[in-house]
């Protein structure tokens, strides 16, 4: 090209390119001046229209339909609103990939994602979407099928969009954590995969997510980002080092120990005893993971793990945000069939989603509407105490089934199947 | 351009890009410490040691930036990097000789080294106008400018416990709970553009998507379209997604709220949602300063008052609202009250007070 675009005037965003931490805008601006690149034009026109944004306090994007051939979804169709003062920039599209769990890479894999989005995209990545997904974002509509193939062709896949199954997350868990209580980038992928249908060929009444969590420490934010948080749990005894222990106490002094383990236990489960030993109250320990936390060395998770289900979860469109409440207390996660059951129970609910939720509803909201006692009856996972606060405060319900509902509750304790053991062991 | 099917290959394989020291002693750690921060150091049963050193990032990445990151992992840090769900960028190494120059030329590519234990991560934040269709501020540009005002607290640990901030462009708030949340509120509802609805919008939808049901198919200029019951409206902006001629962003009337006491974890305290403490903040970029001001006030008071390990909901939890306001010096106003039957929880049905 001979003719070079200039670069436009930014000042209000220019402002943004001083202070300690590393700018955006002095990444699009390195965009828009590479000059030899395919994208430099469009990089000055999004230049533009962002700074046009900073002036005036408003968006100029509005979506619509693209997408790549077999899927539903998984493209993010940004058209801009002021098309004709930026035209570069009138189709900047965003492509939504899947990373491994736990977004690990290479260094080679991402030159080589870097090389593709020079060829195709923007040279814009997010890393990464509140969704879990790389963002590949800034592609014309013609450019989004070639990007997607060359992603592909590399082993990833398109992430998701729309009513769909969402992109999941999972922590850093079984890679490099000591807290991890089951193999979270591996129940990730077997979830995950086994419902890529749901995924790309949207048709669910609105989204649905999943989302790992190796411990109650619930790093991804599942309980209150995801519709089905999967949480690592114990069941057992926590395991205790008394040795480290001692030198925990030698090391911080006993009122620490006091002041910032043993009082801050939800439960009063803890107690420090004279020679300098911890006793745990396991039958009371609710697993918070505090003392855990502040005692890494000495204190560690049970052996007898598994997961712990919540489903409900979600941001705050429309009602207000929603936590996940639990639905099954425990779920061992160490065999083979332990991560089937996983997927099992990830499809019953799923499919008890598609046939009862209204349109744009969540799982949460459709529990509200519901009752979460029909949504447990629907699905056919046994009641636990575990999922109450409290009980019922109000007489207002018909209760002529009373006799019938404790026989079902004997019943589900006497088969004690998998996902029932909940509870204080 | 050859079109050609997916190979519908779903989550990659884990194995090919994780570190040959996390993949040999996988889902067998020990324990970990923090000897500074930003940098992680965990023991694996094997008796092995890694070195995490943790930097943020500006999640906005141009290729160039993430090229940077690569040089330094490729000298560095055998090849390997992860990020984490804020967008800080992790390198392991096996050696803590190695710790040092990795932290030195992340410091060098203008990458902050810090980020772990109690300190401010990296705000998780959403796309605002560079991207998302319905944004009504630039949540990157609000999150630079409170990330350069909060660096001291990203590279120390030196706050009671850590402290996680979020920011969202819409009340539909992407960016999640948080112990601070900084979200657009709007004020106004949305003023409708007639002229669009009947081509743009399927009004059943939009009818359905009102959670308080103040909006009806009408007629106006004899072209269909759509009415606000404007006494009912409480600008959530929800309506404005199916339909964009309902406009409820406004230069001036969609405001900036901050939210406080959020919680993901389970420790020590159930996990919480954030509380409304402030509203009616300008959105004023380039550097929202009003923001700024509010979120430190915050911050301080609670690096004040807080003891060791309270998150700053649990520090409210023990000293109570009225003390949280006479701290902060903020205003306390109808609109904090949850003014519905369903909020009647939040009221203090007690004789426990504080003065
Ligand atoms: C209780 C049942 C129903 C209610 C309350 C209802 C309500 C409405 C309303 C409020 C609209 C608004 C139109 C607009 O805003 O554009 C509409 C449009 C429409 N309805 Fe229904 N409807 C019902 C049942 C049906 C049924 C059973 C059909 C067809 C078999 C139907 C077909 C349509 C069509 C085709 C339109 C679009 C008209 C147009 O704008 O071109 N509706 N309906
Ligand atoms: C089976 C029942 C009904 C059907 C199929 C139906 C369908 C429709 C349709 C097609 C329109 C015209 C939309 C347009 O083009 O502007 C309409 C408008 C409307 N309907 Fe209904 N409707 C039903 C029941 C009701 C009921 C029970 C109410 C009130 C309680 C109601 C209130 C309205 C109102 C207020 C309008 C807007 C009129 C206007 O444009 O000014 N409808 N309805
Ligand atoms: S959720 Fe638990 S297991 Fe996972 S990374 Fe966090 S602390 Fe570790
Ligand atoms: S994990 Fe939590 S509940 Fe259990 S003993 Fe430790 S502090 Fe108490
Ligand atoms: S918070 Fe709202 S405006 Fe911001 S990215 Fe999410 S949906 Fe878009
Ligand atoms: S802004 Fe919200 S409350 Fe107001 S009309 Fe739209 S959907 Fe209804």
């Amino acid at each position: 090209m001979t003719d070079t675009k200039k670069m436009p005037k930014t000042p209000m965003l220019d402002q943004l390119e001083s202070g300690p931490w590393p700018s955006f805008v002095t990444g699009l601006k390195r965009l828009a001046k590479d000059e030899s690149k395919p994208y430099a034009p469009m990089m000055k026109d999004l230049l533009g229209q962002l700074e046009h944004s900073y002036e005036t306090r408003k968006g100029y994007w509005k979506g619509g339909t693209v997408g790549v051939v077999g899927y539903g979804g998984g493209v993010i169709p940004r058209f801009s609103e002021v098309a004709e003062k930026f035209p570069a920039s009138a189709e900047f599209h965003t492509l939504r990939i899947m990373p491994a769990a736990g977004m690990h890479y290479t260094t080679e894999v991402l030159r080589k994602m870097c090389d593709v989005w020079e060829e195709y995209g923007s040279g814009l990545i997010a890393l990464h979407g509140q969704s879990g997904d790389i963002m590949f974002q800034g592609c014309s509509t013609k450019n989004v099928q070639p990007a997607f193939d060359a992603f592909n062709d590399m082993g990833f896949d398109m992430g998701g969009a729309g009513p769909a199954l969402r992109t999941s997350m999972s922590c850093v868990g079984h890679a490099r954590c000591e807290h991890s209580c089951y193999d979270e980038p591996r129940a990730h992928r077997r979830v995950i995969n086994e419902f890529l249908d749901e995924m790309h060929r949207p048709a669910m009444p609105y989204k649905f997510k999943f989302k790992f969590s190796g411990c109650p420490n619930d790093c991804t934010n599942a309980i209150q980002r995801a519709d089905m948080a999967v949480i690592g749990m114990w069941r057992d005894d926590m395991k205790v080092d008394q040795k480290e222990v001692k030198a925990f106490v030698a090391e911080r002094g006993r009122s620490y120990v006091i002041d910032n383990v043993i009082t801050r236990c939800p439960t009063h489960s803890l107690r420090l005893a004279d020679d300098d030993t911890l006793k745990v109250d396991n039958r009371n320990c609710v697993r918070c993971m505090h003392c855990i936390n502040v005692m890494t060395k000495a204190l560690h998770p049970g052996d007898d793990r598994g997961v712990t289900l919540l489903l409900g979860g979600k941001r705050t469109l429309k009602i207000g945000d929603l936590m996940g409440t639990v639905i099954v207390p425990f779920l061992p996660m160490k065999t083979d069939d332990d991560y089937e059951q996983l997927v099992d129970i990830g499809r019953r609910v799923m499919e008890f989603f598609a046939d009862n939720a209204l349109e744009h509803e969540r799982t949460g909201e459709m529990i509200d509407r519901i009752g979460f006692a029909n949504f447990m009856e629907g699905v056919g996972l046994p009641l636990d105490p575990n999922m109450v606060t409290h009980p019922r405060t109000n007489p207002y319900v018909r209760m002529d089934e009373w006799d019938a509902a404790v026989e079902a509750y004997r019943e589900s304790r006497k088969t004690n199947g998998a996902h029932n053991k909940g509870g204080q062991s | 351009m050859s079109a050609r099917r997916a190979v519908e290959s779903g989550v990659p394989e884990l194995d090919p890009y994780l570190h040959p020291l996390l993949k040999k002693n996988y889902g067998a750690w020990k324990w970990h410490d923090r000897p500074r921060p930003g940098v992680l150091h965990h023991v694996a049963m094997s008796g092995d040691e890694v070195w995490t050193v943790r930097a943020g990032t500006q999640r906005q990445l141009d290729v160039h930036t993430v090229r940077a990151l690569c040089d330094i992992g490729d000298r560095y840090a055998d090849g390997y990097l992860r990020f984490t769900s804020r967008s800080n960028v992790e390198f392991m190494v096996a050696s803590e000789s190695q710790v040092a120059p990795l932290i030195e030329a992340l410091g060098k590519k203008g990458f902050p080294v810090g980020g772990t234990g109690n300190s401010i991560s990296m705000i998780s934040h959403t796309q605002g106008w560079l991207h998302c269709d319905i944004p009504a501020t630039d949540a990157s540009g609000v999150v630079k400018a409170l990330m350069d005002e909060l660096h001291e607290e990203f590279i120390h640990e030196r706050l009671p416990n850590k402290l996680r901030i979020s920011s969202s462009c819409c009340e539909i708030n992407c960016g999640g709970q948080a112990d601070i949340a900084v979200n657009i509120q709007h004020t106004k509802p949305p003023k409708i553009n007639h002229d669009l609805v009947g081509n743009v919008c399927e009004r059943p939808t939009v009818v359905a998507r009102c959670p308080v049901a103040a909006i009806r198919p009408a007629l106006v200029n004899g072209k269909p379209s759509l009415e606000i019951d404007e006494r009912k409206c409480m600008c959530c902006g929800a309506c404005y997604a199916p339909c964009p001629p309902m406009l409820i962003n406004d230069p001036e009337n969609s405001k900036i709220a901050i939210w406080v006491g959020g919680k993901h974890s389970n420790a020590r305290s159930k996990p919480s949602f954030h509380k409304l403490v402030v509203s009616n903040l300008p959105n004023n970029p380039p550097r929202w300063p009003e923001v700024s001001a509010a979120v430190k006030k915050i911050v301080h008071a609670y690096k004040d008052d807080a003891h060791d390990w309270e998150r700053l909901g649990e520090w409210i939890d023990r000293i109570g609202w009225a003390r949280f306001f006479e701290l902060t010096g903020l205003p306390f106003t109808k609109f904090h009250i949850d003014n519905w039957r369903g909020g009647r929880g939040s009221l203090n049905a007690s004789a426990h007070l504080r003065f």
